[in-house]
């Protein structure tokens, strides 16, 4: 890093409000180091959340930062970026805050292909509510609200997004965090929507539920289930089956949504020209 | 004009610059118009994917220091409370349009109604501020929807404008006032330095209303729905968390006067007074005319602030007049707010209607001659 990470956090505000063991640091930590890559300016940065665990790391970060209502940064965000475009703007949402009660502003964010990036830490369960199952919890896990195991099936919100209409879609993992930040730095320098999911783990809520009892052991299941895009060319569905994909998923190159704007501004222009 | 393409125009003279919005009747005309006219001032218009994120782009759009505005009727107005909430207590100014239908539910979209008075007030959980403004014309929805940006900037609070459907969509005669000659009021900016900036220090102002910097500015501040202290940040401490909402709140007092507005006609001699607002204040005014031919000492209070409820006129009235006569189209929503205000000094009677048509001059007037 060019600068010290210290230099992009407002440390006043710690210590955090996160539980030992919890990945959201981490993941934190790979946006920051992926700010710095890019050399962005603090002013011109600003992070915007819901409601969550996740949600509260912007408070903890020196920009303009938003912490709004729960599942809905993605649209307060739009009208941020609307109105001053030339801002880099960043969400930072949990996985229940951004797949359930945000999910519709997700897939329609993707498919104005507005220059947001979006980065999901995933835990895989609510957490600021002490272990509810979120979009993401995988069948058979138990979780507070699901206490004889989850019967639904999480989404793949990489492939969701991307079919929405993204730029750049990625996943990574706190384990793997300087992948997973050059993979954040790729999505924010993407001009359009970029969205990156950041497998991260949850030890007190998640973990000492299912069999993991502590970040260590969390870690360590990530690291054992994360395979490359290339490694998971190789394997059958069946050996795929309990692994995840790490890596830059897809990329596409499409308009962007406030530069296309700029184009309704001059035929209002034009039309205005005409009429006088 | 129509009264939606009047609200659309006065909006974009008081300074709106960014609009999102979700199709719904009886208010889709004010988006329809403000696609149309935003992009040729330089503003920028958004249909967004669903009520709740046309409210969350306005606050994250005046933010960056945009004056932001969004329009609906009831179903759309319920979705967006919670919002309405987030920028009451982050201080964010915005105008909410709602122009009312038949409720509850998805009622008659196309039929007038005033029943969201008290949701207007109160639609949102907790106690917190807002200003609800009605006009009963096209031509005061215009001059009407430049007074709510006003308001919203001056006190940093969401107004609520509340059209119902025949104000709506009538076509009445509008004449534009020059724009050097419309009072525009803009949110009042830091003049600190960055670093010295106290986002919610309402003491850097005038002690109720903190100065409010741009995202994008140099200030670098946190704005959260949660409860916070003067630096923006969240604090669960008692005291601080009782000086934020006493605050808040208290908006509505020191604002109280220059938010009133309240036309009298008549009511110096009269002996009845109809009170009324939006459309069946047009109605009582006709109402009024006849009672005053047939010998009746009639008058209209015409409240054109509902909220806060203009108090100090009804009591006034209520103190010299025999009865005041309240038509809404709703089961009795201000009507209790008339008999508070009026404290027993003077009968109160209501008058309802509730069938999805507007109440006639006819009708207020039978009850006039009735008292």
């Amino acid at each position: 890093m060019a600068k010290p990470i210290t230099y992009y956090l407002r440390t006043d505000k710690m210590p955090h409000i996160w539980c030992e063991g919890c990945g959201h640091g981490i993941v934190l930590g790979a946006v920051l180091r992926a700010i710095d890559s890019l050399d962005l300016d603090k002013d011109n940065v600003c992070v915007v959340s819901g409601i969550g665990c996740a949600s509260r790391a912007p408070g903890y970060l020196d920009f303009d930062t938003l912490h709004t209502t729960h599942g809905r940064a993605l649209a307060f965000a739009t009208g941020i970026k609307m109105m001053k475009p030339g801002l880099d703007v960043i969400v930072l949402a949990g996985d229940g805050d951004l797949a359930a009660i945000g999910g519709n502003h997700l897939i329609h964010a993707a498919r104005r292909n507005i220059n947001i990036t979006t980065i999901c830490f995933n835990n895989s369960i609510y957490g600021m509510t002490s272990g509810q199952y979120s979009p993401m919890t995988p069948t058979g896990k138990i979780a507070t609200t699901a206490p004889y195991g989850h019967i639904e099936e999480p989404f793949d919100l990489c492939e969701l997004v991307f079919a929405a209409g993204a730029s750049l879609v990625g996943r990574g993992a706190a384990y793997h965090s300087g992948p997973l930040s050059r993979l954040i730095a790729k999505a924010i320098a993407t001009d359009g929507f970029a969205f990156v999911e950041a497998v991260s783990q949850c030890p007190t809520y998640f973990g000492r539920r299912n069999k993991m009892k502590n970040a260590l052991a969390m870690l360590d299941w990530q690291k054992e289930h994360a395979v490359t895009k290339k490694a998971a060319s190789r394997l059958s569905p069946e050996e795929l089956a309990d692994k995840f994909v790490i890596g830059e998923l897809g990329t596409r190159t499409r308009p962007e949504y406030t530069k296309r704007y700029e184009s309704i501004i001059a035929a209002a222009a034009k039309e205005t020209d005409e009429n006088v | 004009m129509q009264g939606n393409e009047a609200c659309a125009e006065g909006a974009v003279a008081a300074g709106m610059r960014f609009f999102a919005g979700y199709p719904i009747t009886p208010s889709t005309e004010i988006a329809e118009h403000l696609a149309a006219i935003l992009p040729k001032v330089g503003g920028k218009f958004i249909q967004m994917e669903d009520e709740i994120a046309s409210i969350s782009a306005v606050i994250g759009a005046s933010l960056t220091g945009a004056k932001s505005m969004t329009a609906t009727s009831g179903p759309g107005f319920s979705l967006k409370q919670e919002s309405i909430g987030f920028a009451a207590i982050a201080e964010v100014p915005c105008v909410i349009v709602n122009v009312m239908r038949v409720g509850p539910s998805t009622g008659v979209p196309t039929a007038p109604s005033q029943a969201d008075v008290m949701q207007a007030r109160w639609g949102t959980h907790g106690d917190h501020p807002v200003v609800v403004l009605c006009p009963t014309s096209v031509a005061e929805t215009y001059t009407l929807i430049v007074e709510a940006f006003n308001i919203s900037e001056r006190w940093r609070i969401p107004v609520i404008f509340l059209m119902d459907e025949v104000v709506g969509h009538m076509r009445e005669k509008v004449e534009i006032p020059d724009s050097g000659k419309l009072k525009i009021v803009n949110r009042a900016y830091p003049d600190c330095e960055p670093e010295d900036y106290l986002p919610f220090d309402a003491d850097a102002g005038d002690g109720v209303v903190p100065p409010m910097a741009d995202f994008g500015t140099g200030y670098r501040f946190h704005v959260t729905g949660l409860t916070h202290d003067r630096t923006g940040f969240p604090t669960t401490k008692r005291p601080e968390v009782d000086a934020l909402i006493r605050r808040l709140d208290s908006k509505i007092d020191k604002a109280r006067q220059e938010v009133t507005f309240v036309d009298e006609v008549l009511t110096d001699d009269a002996d009845i007074v109809v009170f009324a607002y939006g459309i069946t204040a047009r109605a009582g005014a006709k109402a009024v005319r006849d009672a005053r031919a047939s010998g009746i000492a009639a008058g209209l209070l015409k409240a054109k602030t509902l909220w806060p409820f203009p108090d100090e006129y009804v009591e006034r009235i209520a103190q010299k007049a025999r009865a005041i006569v309240v038509p809404e189209m709703n089961m009795g929503q201000l009507v209790h707010e008339v008999e508070r205000a009026s404290k027993g000094k003077t009968k109160v009677i209501s008058l309802t209607r509730v069938d999805a048509e507007p109440i006639s001059p006819s009708e207020i007037l039978s009850v006039l001659k009735e008292v």
